[in-house]
């Protein structure tokens, strides 16, 4: 098939960018999204001419690397990674717009990438159990009921590829943020720093510039592990809890 | 030179308490005084990284990833084992020692692969005290299956996303450790050199890959966790950035190469599709407890699958091993697919691909136990190939997957380089000719979390205080080499992409030095590599500056590591006149095709010192097998 694209170009985070039109002939239905887009860095080098910049790694849909706003909507039509949409999912002749993600705390580093250290650092604030090595007790001293394990790893599936925050008109990382929380405050592990864990984890998210939470569910809908919105409730009730009886002074 | 391994004395079972006790410490208030600097922070950097600084040393991680958690090995997706027998099914530790020595085909050290059973127990409990959500049984305790084959259930996983449970682990660890100060992280900063000061590992070169800063940093020791180099065959199921460059430049500066050969080609990967593939999916290992593996037994039987009949398939695993059948080790699935595909037996519009069915298993235990099972893996088999395979067999085909060969280092995990350590899947250490599932996983964090902190101080305790300034010569001249080198490439302006020149130099290797190899083969293909890295130097196309974020010129400077690594590879298949793990010599096998071993004259390690223009000179390590027998791995 043969496709009209649209790409978001930007040598850099001081100057501008601007959408530039590139054809490509030839695509087969069993690629990867990112493997037609390989196909057209090809031609670009052979011109002589600065391929395109994205950021990816496994492409198996778990390293979270890969981004890309596609006509509109982060990792594309379907809930699934960049790197995990194939070509057959697109019609011969159409016009894709691919763009970085958007969001003030995300800096664009280059075309469509983006920094996303931020979400590094809100997980250097909390999100962890703070134990060191060393001093575990044997792993079955501690039971945990199935229902429980599985809800934790529910919410520890996301991958930190940040489409919550692309997809959210307010560039909110609430998605993300009471994906860790909530898995931390479900487990036994987690709950002696449950409360210092949501408040400083909350702190350092408004810190980075994330965008407040309006419920409008953008994030659950394109998030490509399903996390689900009862995160952001749980989170809520930790923070508000946490708040109610800080021992932060 | 003398490979010293430094294993320590005394029986088997108490050479690692007996060593933890003899090591030199490093006195608590000391430890503040020393630097160390870790590049990579998968399991193995990420486990170290944290356990050091708990320790109380400084440490300075880097990545070329833009963050820990997106390292390779957030991909592993079937389990890590530990030797808890928690199921009462006759697992030990000297059970998982005997099984990775015989698995590894009697290739690894007996007194490292001890220690690592030993220790396995402990990474469990610390992961989940770290609040990983591994798998768990309705009574609250931790589940276990049987993986890859091996008689005991003793493989602890979260659904098929161990790696990344454990990785988000260790880079919680990480980070709450960056958050103390005590380690300062540098991502998207690739090393390109070590950098030696009397002798000893003081510190390294590397690329901001965001400005292309070239940067020196000092320390007191270099840990390289810089994972393994799967990806010299271009297509693997290694994430695409995996590369060997910090190896190769730490091999180049005189540390050892071990067992380039042994690389491992897995049996269940979904089949090349087309020549613009830029990767491969690994179906896990799981898989194979339920699928049967087979092919028509015509050639060039063209009829669907469900078209033909029983008695016109060849189930070859279950006929030809009819004790392991479908579980037989990997090394030898793989060859088998080979063997039957070469035949003019295989399926799929190439004919490289044979069938996974699950329609038996499904008819014995019910399409909802399978769905619970495999669901999210026949779910991502659907996505990319389009096809369901609930309803027809799921086609696979093997490739490559894991590198044992890596970084010489001994019983402490040092290098030959005094000061240079190697961890996780980028040394060579614990898995032989060929690594069992789940063993990956184990390794690094071992290294990590339990071995790196104790080693390493017995070293330190030695070292004076004293900083060396990054503006000695040494450094000095290591980044002006690293801006030739890159000047140079960027020069060349030539008319083959660094992609074209990678994807023939990983047929080469395929082809040769894949799952079967020979002398004639090994020694034209050597050639082959060598006119590559000629056009490489003579002919690549890298557009662009260095001062700027250039994904081109990355893969540049990896691909030329990756050119000067498949020669080694191929002077070590040479070398090893005998079959044995991953390495399969057609001149060396039984009548009935099984890889024939030679202990007699083999039973070493090799190990590979670089010589300029790739006239690697060889040392060997003489293993000693004090406490098993070595056998003929016979899965019949
Ligand atoms: C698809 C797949 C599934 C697997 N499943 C399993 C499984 O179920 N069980 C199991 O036990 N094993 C499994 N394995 C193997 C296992 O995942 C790996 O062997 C292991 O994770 C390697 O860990 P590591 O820490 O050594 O390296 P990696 O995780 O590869 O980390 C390497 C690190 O080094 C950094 N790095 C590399 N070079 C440089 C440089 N020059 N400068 C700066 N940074 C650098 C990278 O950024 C990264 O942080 C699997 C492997 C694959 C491919
Ligand atoms: S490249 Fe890893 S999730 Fe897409």
């Amino acid at each position: 098939m043969n496709l009209n694209l649209h790409i978001w170009r930007q040598p850099n985070g001081q100057s501008a960018g601007r959408m530039v039109e590139y054809n490509v002939k030839d695509i087969s239905e069993e690629m990867s999204f990112l493997e037609m887009l390989d196909v057209l860095n090809e031609d670009l080098l052979r011109k002589g001419e600065d391929p395109v910049a994205f950021d990816h790694d496994c492409r198996e849909g778990i390293c979270g690397t890969c981004s890309l706003v596609i006509n509109g909507r982060p990792h594309g039509p379907y809930t699934t990674t960049t790197c995990q949409l194939h070509m057959r999912s697109f019609k011969d002749g159409e016009t894709v717009y691919i763009e970085p993600w958007r969001a003030k705390a995300f800096p664009l580093v280059k075309d469509l990438v983006v920094n996303r250290s931020a979400f590094d650092r809100i997980i250097q604030s909390g999100g962890y159990v703070s134990v060191n090595t060393g001093s575990a007790r044997d792993a079955n001293e501690t039971p945990i009921g199935k229902e429980i394990a599985d809800e934790a790893m529910n919410s520890a599936t996301c991958i930190g590829c940040g489409a919550c925050v692309a997809a959210c008109k307010n560039a909110s990382a609430m998605l993300f943020v009471s994906a860790k929380i909530s898995q931390l405050a479900m487990l036994p592990q987690g709950k002696p720093e449950r409360k210092r864990r949501a408040e400083a984890m909350v702190a350092q998210m408004d810190a980075e510039g994330f965008g407040a939470c309006t419920n409008t569910g953008a994030c659950a809908a394109e998030c490509p592990k399903s996390i689900s919105m009862s995160n952001i409730a749980m989170m809520n009730r930790e923070y508000t809890s946490a708040k109610l009886t800080s021992d932060a002074v | 030179m003398v490979l010293e391994s430094k294993i320590p004395e005394g029986p088997l079972a108490e050479k690692w308490s007996k060593h933890k006790f003899s090591l030199k410490l490093v006195n608590p208030a000391n430890k503040r005084k020393y630097d160390i600097i870790v590049v990579g922070t998968g399991l193995a950097g990420a486990s170290a990284a944290a356990s050091l600084a708990e320790l109380g040393y400084n440490v300075k991680a880097f990545t070329f990833h833009d963050s820990p958690r997106r390292a390779h090995s957030i991909a592993a997706q079937g389990g890590i084992n530990a030797a808890k027998n928690y199921q009462n099914d006759g697992d030990s530790v000297y059970r998982l020692f005997y099984d990775t020595i015989k698995g590894g085909d009697y290739r690894a050290r007996e007194a490292n692969v001890h220690r690592l059973a030993e220790v396995s127990v402990n990474i469990i409990d610390q992961c989940v005290a770290q609040g990983v959500p591994f798998a768990r049984e309705y009574g609250g305790l931790l589940a276990n299956r049987s993986f890859g084959g091996a008689q005991v259930s003793r493989t602890f996983y979260a659904r098929g996303q161990t790696g990344q449970q454990l990785l988000l682990g260790a880079y919680s660890a990480l980070s709450r450790q960056v958050a103390t100060g005590k380690v300062k992280m540098y991502t998207r900063s690739e090393m390109l050199d070590l950098v030696m000061v009397d002798g000893k590992a003081r510190g390294i070169v590397t690329r901001n890959l965001v400005t292309g800063q070239i940067e020196s940093h000092s320390a007191h020791a270099v840990l390289l966790c810089t994972g393994g180099y799967g990806n010299v065959f271009y297509l693997s199921t290694n994430a695409m950035y995996c590369n060997v460059t910090a190896a190769w430049r730490a091999h180049k500066k005189g540390a050892l190469f071990a067992n380039p050969c042994f690389t491992q080609i897995h049996p269940t990967c979904i089949p090349v599709s087309g020549d613009y593939q830029s990767k491969l999916t690994l179906m896990s290992e799981s898989l194979r407890n339920d699928g049967r593996v087979w092919v028509p037994l015509k050639v060039g039987d063209k009829r669907k699958p469900e078209d033909i009949p029983e008695a016109e398939r060849d189930y070859f695993l279950e006929r030809k091993y009819p004790a392991f059948g479908n579980l037989v080790p990997r090394d030898v699935a793989s060859r088998n697919a080979k063997y039957v595909c070469d035949e003019g037996r295989g399926v799929g519009s190439t004919g490289l691909a044979v069938y996974m069915d699950f329609a038996d298993a499904i008819k014995r235990d019910s399409l909802k136990v399978i769905e619970a099972r495999y669901g999210n893996l026949f779910e991502m088999y659907e996505k990319i190939t389009g096809e369901n395979p609930y309803n027809t067999p799921m086609k696979i085909y093997p490739a490559v997957h894991y590198t044992m060969g890596g970084l010489w280092v001994d019983y402490n995990l040092m290098t030959t380089i005094p000061g240079l350590y190697a961890l996780g899947e980028a040394n060579f250490s614990d898995h032989g000719a060929n690594r069992l599932g789940a063993s990956a996983l184990m390794q690094g964090l071992a290294d990590g979390y339990f071995v790196i902190p104790y080693t390493i101080g017995d070293y330190l305790a030695q070292m004076p205080y004293e900083k060396v300034s990054n503006d000695r010569a040494e450094f000095k001249d290591a980044e002006a080499k690293v801006k030739e080198t890159i000047n140079k490439i960027l020069s060349i302006k030539g008319t083959r992409t660094v992609d074209e020149l990678h994807r023939e130099l990983g047929l080469l290797i395929w082809d040769y030095c894949g799952m079967s190899r020979t002398k004639e083969g090994l020694t034209s293909a050597r050639e082959k590599v060598r006119a590559l890295r000629n056009e490489f130097w003579t002919n690549v196309k890298v557009v662009g500056t260095n001062e700027e974020f250039n994904q081109t010129l990355e893969k540049a400077l990896r691909l030329i590591d990756f050119i000067e690594l498949g020669e080694l590879m191929i002077l070590d298949a040479l070398d090893r006149n005998e079959s044995c793990g991953g390495h399969f010599r057609e001149e060396f096998q039984t009548p009935d095709g099984e890889a024939l071993r030679n202990d007699q004259e083999y039973a070493y390690v090799a190990a590979w010192e670089y010589e300029q223009n790739m006239h690697a000179v060889l040392h060997k390590e003489q293993l000693k097998f004090e406490n098993v027998t070595p056998s003929t791995r016979s899965y019949k």
